[in-house]
């Protein structure tokens, strides 16, 4: 088993792993601690794989990068609910539902589930499918405006290109609208 | 403040209730399963006020036990419709 | 002691009519794909208020005991994770069962 590279992904591990053991068992005696950190300490030399794959670099900036994208993220949620609340409560019911599909460059597969998972929560829009080979999205949008705003603005792409520091997204192949 | 945390379980257990008309009613099973999910879900915050409505501290525990059962069971449930088998 | 109180009122509040929220979407949308864009945002943002008024109600009245609190915040972040993927799950399975999604116009169903 090499370790070279992989220092921050057992560090990780170890660190969830020993902050939930703390937060589940809730006794502080030397003995519960010591077997907890020990128990800890094999499971992440063990299975360390599982939760940080692969070896890229600049893993404290993405974090620091991910720490300031939560921010945004919870005020889309705020206004995706808002959304979703207007829309229930009207009584015609404003929705008009399309299945739209795009493409990313993003490869990776912790962006490829922030990515996914910020669709869901962010308004109008949900994640159907994603296949991590070629970055393509099969998305659920509730309306017009909402499939507007990933298919043109892209901002949301853009951001978390940002933050996991890949490419951009390709602008010259234009996404379809089933 | 305990009056507050009883209002708060009533209207959860109405709104557990208007989901179960779905769950009970849906055409088809994928609304069922929809269903479920949310009921569990409300059944999670539920706990947490119920174990201040009791006071027992105990409930925190189970809430944590069942966010975890009810996400794995979605999970499970969602991939044994989609291929027809668990493997 | 009061602002607490309020503050925690108002956080109950609003968590519990974005539930009763989901739970009006779930009864009158009109398809399962558009039921879930209800359940889905409506239940993870409501869920996560109510278990953060708890989580500050316990913080002020029980200090004494901060683990409890710092177990209510690790359920706020499992709920924030945890209901968005499984929304996805119901969503893609019944993608690839083939359930037609419901258009402008048609019956509801």
């Amino acid at each position: 088993m090499k370790f070279k590279g992989k220092r921050f992904g057992i560090l990780l591990t170890f660190c969830i792993m020993a902050v939930f053991w703390v937060l589940l068992s809730g006794i502080f005696d030397a003995f519960h601690l010591i077997s907890g950190l020990v128990c800890c300490a094999i499971v992440s030399l063990i299975s360390h794989d599982l939760l940080v794959k692969g070896e890229s670099e600049k893993k404290l900036l993405k974090s620091l990068r991910l720490l300031i994208y939560i921010p945004w993220e919870l005020w889309q949620i705020v206004l995706a609910n808002i959304d979703v609340a207007y829309r229930v409560l009207h009584p015609r019911m404003p929705i008009d539902p399309q299945i739209i599909e795009f493409e990313t460059t993003l490869r990776g597969d912790f962006s490829l589930v922030t990515l996914a998972n910020s669709i869901t929560l962010t308004p109008g829009t949900i994640t159907i499918e994603v296949e991590p080979d070629r970055g393509k999205f099969v998305v659920h949008a509730i309306g017009k405006e909402p499939a507007d705003a990933l298919l043109v603005d892209q901002t949301m792409q853009k951001k978390v290109a940002h933050v996991f520091m890949e490419t951009a997204v390709r602008t010259e192949d234009l996404p379809t609208r089933k | 403040m305990i009056t507050i945390f009883w209002i708060a379980c009533l209207i959860i257990a109405v709104t557990m209730g208007l989901s179960l008309y779905r769950g009970v009613a849906g055409p088809g099973v994928f609304n069922r399963t929809a269903a479920v999910n949310v009921i569990g879900t409300k059944t999670i915050a539920l706990l947490v006020i119920m174990g201040y409505y009791f006071e027992r501290p105990h409930f925190f525990d189970i809430a944590l036990l069942y966010a975890m059962m009810n996400f794995i069971g979605t999970l499970v449930f969602a991939k044994y419709l989609e291929r027809g088998g668990l493997c | 002691m009061l602002i607490v109180h309020v503050a925690v009122t108002v956080l109950l509040g609003i968590g519990a009519f974005f539930l009763l929220v989901g739970s009006i979407g779930l009864l009158r949308f009109p398809d399962f794909y558009t039921r879930l864009h209800a359940t889905g945002k409506c239940d993870t943002l409501g869920g996560g208020l109510i278990i953060l008024g708890a989580m500050i109600y316990h913080l002020f009245q029980y200090p004494e005991t901060l683990l409890v609190s710092a177990k209510l915040a690790f359920l706020i972040f499992f709920v924030f994770i945890a209901n968005p993927t499984a929304t996805h799950a119901i969503m893609k399975a019944a993608y690839k069962t083939g359930v037609k999604p419901w258009r402008l116009g048609e019956e509801r169903r």
